[in-house]
């Protein structure tokens, strides 16, 4: 990774904080409705992960809190953000919500909002990237409490006994919803837990992005080249409640503020700083360009594009028009 | 047209629609090495080997969910689970992911699986593997629930279901598997919508489907041949969405309707069949509907306690009777 990359990188962080942050205003002013899951303090895991991936050639799937990975698979951030303001213009034409937000066009497979529902889907993708021949991969992103669902143990046995070509990254932030790992998770680093299925795994640092690029390096390329599946745990940390409607109530300010003092965005920043490949008034004409984007191009966009045609009610549950559901163009039921 | 048994119709379609496409595949426990524990899958481990018929784990929600992301990339899995009892523990992949996808995703991803398992009350075995579960799966929207009654339909709904661009639940029955029937020679197709008219008649309607068809055809005669009651039999072969038509059409014929169903009557096949009367040609009844349904227990182990748990023809002929008069 050079310094042009290292700006890059930097550049993606930022705009996904701001654009997460404005998801933030939009749910206040109640233009998003319905429950918001929001990234800012992890950005690290799903930058550093993606940019040693091959995005929109590789399949990612996740959890609830997942905008900032679809727009690292290639979605459109003003189709994201219309998706959140359920709008015609949407990824998913307002029927998903944040929650789901899928690209299928990019290979982003979807938010699910089960638990632990995208551990099988996830071995499934890779069992079909095997059986076809490609050299795609499958990535599944999910936090560490998701690792306590049945769906967990029952994927990653599959995963290792087929050796499917799927990485899974947990990102540890330390609360399932609102309760601390410690309190409900027997072994607390999670990269120990996969052993029981024969997985390779790594635990590292999720703040800082130069770190979790070079592990997920080693863990795409060992999935890539055959050998089966692979487990990477990044330590993170979010700012945020679970949920917009979460209280946020159950962690001490003392530990919020040491997390915050390791920001991923800071620690890019002030490293490249001091290696004198940015300056700080880089940095903020940086950020100033991403808020004019965000406010007068995407925020706008999702604003004023229509609403779905309450009339397409029905339309998506079934395939239109599918021949064999009525016995099929060959000539039905003899 | 052969004669053939209901297991080796389903085998039959599974060979021809796997050698028909490489991306066709089928799992679930015991399918492949051990052939199948209704010998659905015999034979097909050796002629397309472990990558294609796939022996799972005893992990019905995992391997389902497997199953269900694989056919996000264009495999058509055919998944078995065993016994309808277990596909309890998979419904969160059935109900949460292969049916919502493609609405969720604005019609950008679609979950093309088949999912076909044996359910009802076989000799003894019990509560926990006697589960009847058409109810749970009409309920569930976006997915496709078929239920074949004789070898045909089990051969050519699987061929359609294969093919087909929604997720399709195939309700099979343990007792049927070695049930003969009269199958075409060449290939064909079963739609997965409709329903069937099993015996023409004029006097009352007989509703079934899966193994209740063949409780209604064995009344049915019973009740022509000592009665004098001519029954017609519709067979109730799709059950989601169910044949708004084809029941409107028949009891507007017969202005009279029995509903027979092996399940428990609560929120399932009787209720929503009478409901669709109701709304589609209450005045055309000379008769309010009947349900024949099984008693609302677990199912009991000892024979003669089950046997008295599910409804069989004598309380189909019954229920005819006291609504005839006769």
């Amino acid at each position: 990774m050079n310094n042009t990359d290292k700006k890059r990188l930097l550049r993606d962080m930022l705009f996904s904080r701001r654009f997460e942050e404005h998801c933030y205003v939009g749910y206040v002013e109640r233009k998003i409705g319905g429950f918001l899951h929001l990234y800012p303090g992890q950005e690290a895991c799903a930058h550093g992960v993606m940019a040693a991936a091959k995005p929109g050639f590789d399949y990612v799937i996740t959890g609830y809190r997942d905008h900032v990975h679809a727009m690292l698979s290639g979605a459109d951030p003003k189709a994201v953000m219309a998706e959140l303001y359920g709008k015609e213009t949407g990824t998913c034409k307002g029927r998903g919500g944040s929650m789901h937000i899928f690209d299928v066009e990019h290979r982003f497979m979807g938010g699910y909002a089960l638990v632990g529902g995208p551990f099988p889907l996830a071995a499934g993708m890779a069992k079909a990237i095997k059986l076809k021949g490609g050299e795609e991969i499958a990535i599944c992103f999910l936090g560490d409490a998701a690792n306590n669902q049945g769906s967990f143990h029952e994927a990653l046995n599959m995963a290792s006994v087929w050796k499917l070509p799927v990485l899974y990254v947990c990102e540890n932030n330390l609360y399932g919803i609102g309760t601390r790992i410690d309190r409900s998770t027997a072994v607390l680093d999670q990269y120990k837990r996969v052993a029981g299925y024969n997985i390779p795994s790594e635990q590292v640092d999720g703040q800082d992005i130069e770190i979790v690029y070079k592990a997920a390096q080693k863990a795409v390329d060992h999935v890539r080249s055959g050998k089966g599946p692979y487990f990477l745990e990044l330590m993170t940390y979010r700012y945020r409640g679970h949920s917009m409607s979460d209280s946020n109530t159950y962690r001490s300010k003392d530990e919020e503020k040491e997390w915050i003092e390791r920001d991923p965005i800071n620690i890019l920043r002030e490293r490249l700083i001091k290696a004198k490949v940015l300056t700080m008034a880089e940095f903020k004409a940086m950020d100033k360009e991403i808020l004019d984007e965000i406010d007068n191009q995407i925020v706008p966009f999702a604003e004023q594009s229509p609403e779905p045609d309450v009339a397409e009610l029905e339309k998506y549950l079934f395939a239109e028009n599918d021949p064999w559901v009525t016995g099929g163009a060959q000539g039905g039921a003899s | 047209m052969a004669e053939i048994r209901f297991w080796e119709a389903i085998r039959r379609a599974h060979d021809e629609e796997m050698a028909n496409d490489p991306l066709v595949i089928a799992m679930g426990e015991d399918i492949g090495v051990a052939g199948g524990t209704y010998k659905a899958t015999q034979g097909l481990y050796d002629k397309y080997g472990p990558e294609r018929i796939i022996d799972t784990p005893i992990s019905e929600n995992g391997y389902t969910g497997l199953g269900i992301g694989a056919s996000f990339l264009g495999v058509r899995p055919i998944i078995e689970i065993m016994s309808v009892n277990f596909a309890w523990l998979a419904l969160d992949q059935i109900a949460n992911s292969a049916v919502k996808v493609r609405y969720m995703s604005g019609g950008q991803l679609t979950a093309p699986v088949v999912i076909r398992s044996p359910g009802g009350t076989a000799h003894q075995l019990g509560a926990q593997h006697s589960a009847r579960m058409e109810k749970v799966f009409m309920g569930i929207a976006g997915l496709r629930v078929v239920t074949p009654s004789n070898p045909r339909q089990a051969y050519g709904m699987l061929k359609s279901a294969v093919r087909c661009n929604d997720p399709v639940f195939i309700y099979e029955h343990e007792l049927m598997y070695n049930m003969k029937g009269e199958v075409p020679d060449a290939e064909f197709f079963h739609p997965l919508v409709g329903s069937e008219v099993a015996r023409e008649g004029k006097d009352v309607t007989l509703f079934g489907y899966n193994i209740s068809v063949h409780w209604c055809l064995e009344a049915a005669k019973l009740l022509a041949d000592k009665h004098g009651i001519n029954c017609e039999v519709v067979d109730l072969y799709c059950l989601s969405p169910l044949d708004r038509a084809g029941i409107k059409k028949s009891v507007s014929k017969t202005h009279r309707a029995v509903i027979v169903e092996e399940a428990e009557p609560a929120v399932g096949v009787g209720a929503e069949v009478m409901a669709i009367i109701n709304e589609e040609c209450f005045f055309e009844l000379d008769a309010a509907p009947k349900r024949v349904s099984a008693v609302n227990i677990p199912i009991p182990y000892n024979h003669a306690l089950e046997k008295a748990t599910i409804p069989h023809a004598k309380d189909v002929v019954k229920a005819v009777r006291a609504m005839m008069g006769k």
